[in-house]
């Protein structure tokens, strides 16, 4: 009897023991496919289309970390997550990237133990009103009422600027993008704020978006950018220069167009090691030598990008503004692939 | 215990009797699991230290001494964007604890007028009863919640259409209560000169509320005094001395004569800039949760009426209408006080319930706990474990404290048996 129930215990502790884990790269190969958050439904940035296929500026990004990692645009499992879901689902590897216009902060860096992989948007924080209050000035909104999405760094800007200028508000506190629409739509409250970014999208899809202004006051700076869990460097790499590969190749000139022209070899050194005709980038990264050409060829470069989803050819209709190439006066600059 | 020796052949204790031996079988099955469970809890926090250290992230509650940055509508004390995280904490639990004793307060006194009215020999009332009952207790509180949300939103104008020459809507009783699409705007106390605020562990209390209260009280307490001494009379010589004007004078003079003293007065809601300013708003979010939670446990509070109205045997009733009790008096007198003994148990689970549902005041922006420490500042500050099981050691330390009381009022109505 002593013995069983010593075997008994053993056993349970063996049970107790077991605990190891791959890196990311290793499960998401193992798994053939990338766990990749997004919004719950922002117009241009992460919404499903007619045919359920998401689409968008975000979505891009798992598509283009997907391709350089999978070779397979399409191997995404987008998970929507709102503003107080999005942190705990990368946290708990529920996601291994999160792509939903989230803002670079230095606690969020350091103390929510995250990496942010680069700036894929630079956003700023804004007002919408209705056309009829005759507002022009966010200066103006002073008791204004104010629907803002909770969990953002949107709500302490919004407390912060109310407090500096010395005016009062007052909260409505809501969960999703489109709670908040709803809510502005049926006049629960004057103004709207959120990225300015945002804004835009959540006008266009207005019946009638010109009843509707953006005020002119931008009250923050909010780099927006994906983000994966720390302490797996390799993966946050990989994030990273697959973000630079998309920006270097509209510096470059590369193009969905001319990409399988340009991958044969050209008289550019730098293009030919950034789609893998020269040197092994790839291999440090632990990827396919084509990693980039693969991801280029999801959705084509940051610009092209850009002008498909949240260009000023879309409805949104938001221009390159600082998102320009640092060569057309903007701030998008990558290192140089060496 | 003596048991225990009795029948037991006499010999050395050996090993094997642990499995074999009645005596000693139970032990060692309770033993045995009392280790499994051991080892469960030890898993499961061994398993969390090592994901967090795994994570880099180290476990305390200094978030809630930072500064939260965050403002919240609904503030029954002093907050700003500068207070802290904990401070955001007890705004948050102030908005619950307001929301759970209104709503426990309208759920009863739906639930015993439902409750009473579903045993009605009218046909109608009856009926409609029953089809209040079964709708809202079947369907998820949640969806009540929204829909009440939804009507005041959108069906309700917003405050522009209060302004102008001829506005679109107008205010009502006197143009003293507003009903917009951001909540309803009530006429609010003020007190000219009034005794101001009281500072206890960092909460304000109001000292004129507190005066009330006191004056209140004591004339209660002196009508009671009154009372007492009436019946003592009629015990003595058989009539009644008249009371109803003594007891008019000591309810109502010692209050008002108060409230003039303080300068009472009502601040009615006015339409300034954007919104209402002035009086008491009471927000879309908070009417969505107390109108929802209410009929919905209010429906659960009827059945619980009914089946105690129900316990009592019908020789009661009959007794006392042989007495010549009316009806309404018979209930009032005879059957509620015998009902509440089976009443009061499942009604404390009922306020149990109320409270914990007050924790979806996230789904309508309501700031309750649950929305500002279990919701923006475990999101601003990353501290989902401390902040989960904070939430939960105070929805557990809310619930016991319930039970508690409602246990004492419990001891107090049952049954006293000699």
């Amino acid at each position: 009897m002593k013995k069983s129930v010593f075997m008994g215990t053993l056993a349970t502790a063996a049970l107790v023991a077991g605990y190891a884990s791959a890196t990311t790269l290793e499960d998401v190969q193992a798994r053939g496919s990338l766990n990749c958050g997004v919004s719950t439904g922002v117009n241009g940035f992460s919404a499903p289309d007619a045919n359920g296929v998401w689409q968008g500026f975000d979505v891009a990004v798992c598509r283009a970390v997907a391709a350089a990692v999978l070779g397979d645009p399409m191997a995404v499992n987008f998970v929507p997550t709102t503003g107080q879901t999005r942190f705990t689902a990368l946290a708990s590897g529920e996601i291994d990237i999160l792509a939903r216009n989230t803002t670079w902060t230095l606690s969020r860096d350091v103390d929510l133990g995250f990496t942010f992989i680069g700036v894929n948007y630079y956003d700023g924080q804004g007002f919408m009103v209705d056309r009829a209050l005759g507002v022009s000035s966010a200066t103006e909104l002073d008791g204004a009422t104010v629907c803002i999405q909770t969990g953002t760094t949107t709500e302490l800007n919004l407390a912060d600027y109310f407090r500096i200028n010395n005016m009062t508000y007052e909260p409505v506190p809501i969960e999703t993008n489109a709670e908040a629409q709803q809510q502005y739509l049926a006049g629960a409250c004057d103004v709207y704020t959120t990225d300015a970014s945002g804004l835009a999208a959540t006008r266009a899809s207005f019946e009638t978006p010109g009843d509707h202004v953006i005020l002119p006051e931008i009250i923050s700076k909010e780099p927006l950018g994906p983000l994966v869990r720390q302490g797996d460097d390799q993966w946050a790499d990989i994030g990273r220069w697959t973000l630079n590969a998309l920006i270097a190749a509209e510096e470059l000139g590369v193009t969905s167009a001319n990409l399988e022209q340009m991958a044969a070899g050209t008289s550019n050194p730098e293009i030919n090691r950034l789609l893998g005709s020269e040197g092994s980038l790839g291999e440090m990264l632990g990827l396919d030598p084509q990693w980039a050409m693969h991801a280029i060829a999801a959705g084509g470069n940051y610009g092209e990008i850009f002008a498909a989803t949240i260009g000023e050819a879309t409805p949104i209709g938001l221009a390159r503004g600082l998102n320009a190439q640092w060569t057309q006066g903007g701030l998008l600059y990558t290192p140089p692939f060496r | 215990m003596a048991m225990v020796d009795s029948g037991a052949p006499k010999g050395s204790f050996r090993l094997s009797m642990l499995l074999y031996d009645t005596r000693y079988r139970s032990y060692t099955i309770q033993i045995f699991v009392l280790i499994l469970l051991m080892l469960g809890a030890a898993w499961l926090i061994d398993n969390t230290i090592r994901n967090l250290a795994a994570l880099g992230k180290d476990f305390s509650f200094d978030f809630l001494w930072n500064v939260s940055g965050y403002d919240i509508s609904q503030r029954p004390i002093e907050y700003d964007s500068t207070y802290t995280h904990g401070r955001a904490a007890i705004v948050g639990l102030l908005n619950t604890l307001i929301l759970a004793v209104m709503a426990c307060a309208t759920a009863t006194v739906i639930g015993v007028i439902a409750g009473v009215l579903r045993l009605s020999k009218n046909w109608i009332i009856g009926r409609l009863m029953t089809i209040y009952v079964e709708t809202f207790r079947n369907v998820p509180v949640l969806i009540w919640i929204i829909v009440v949300s939804a009507i005041m939103s959108e069906s309700m104008p917003p405050p522009s259409a209060f302004r102008g020459d001829d506005p679109a809507s107008s205010m009502l009783l006197f143009d003293s209560v507003a009903v917009t699409n951001r909540g309803v705007y009530v006429p609010g106390p003020l007190f000219e000169n009034g005794l101001g605020y009281f500072n206890i562990l960092g909460l304000d209390v109001s000292l004129n509320l507190m005066a009330f209260l006191v004056v209140v009280g004591l004339s209660i307490w002196v009508n009671r005094l009154v009372l007492a001494s009436a019946t003592k009379i009629q015990n003595a010589t058989g009539v009644r001395p008249k009371t109803w004007w003594k007891s008019l004078l000591i309810l109502f003079v010692p209050a008002i004569a108060l409230l003039t003293f303080l300068g009472f007065h009502l601040e009615y809601p006015e339409l300034r800039g954007f919104n209402f300013t002035g009086g008491i708003q009471m927000r879309n979010s908070l009417l969505a949760m107390w109108l929802g939670l209410s009929i919905y446990t209010g429906a659960f509070v009827a059945e619980i009426v009914r089946s105690g109205i129900l316990a009592i045997s019908n020789g009661q009733s009959e007794a006392a209408f042989a007495l010549g009790l009316q009806p309404g008096r018979t209930m009032r007198l005879v059957i509620l006080p015998q009902a509440l003994r089976v009443i009061v148990p499942p009604l404390i689970s009922q306020y149990l319930n109320i409270t914990k549902n007050t924790s979806l005041g996230l789904a309508v922006g309501y700031m309750d706990l649950r929305s500002t420490l279990g919701g923006i500042t475990i999101n601003q500050t990353g501290r989902e474990l401390e902040g989960m099981m904070l939430l939960m050691l105070v929805y557990l330390v809310i619930s016991l404290i319930i039970s508690t009381v409602m246990n004492f009022y419990n001891n107090r109505v049952k049954l006293r048996e000699r």
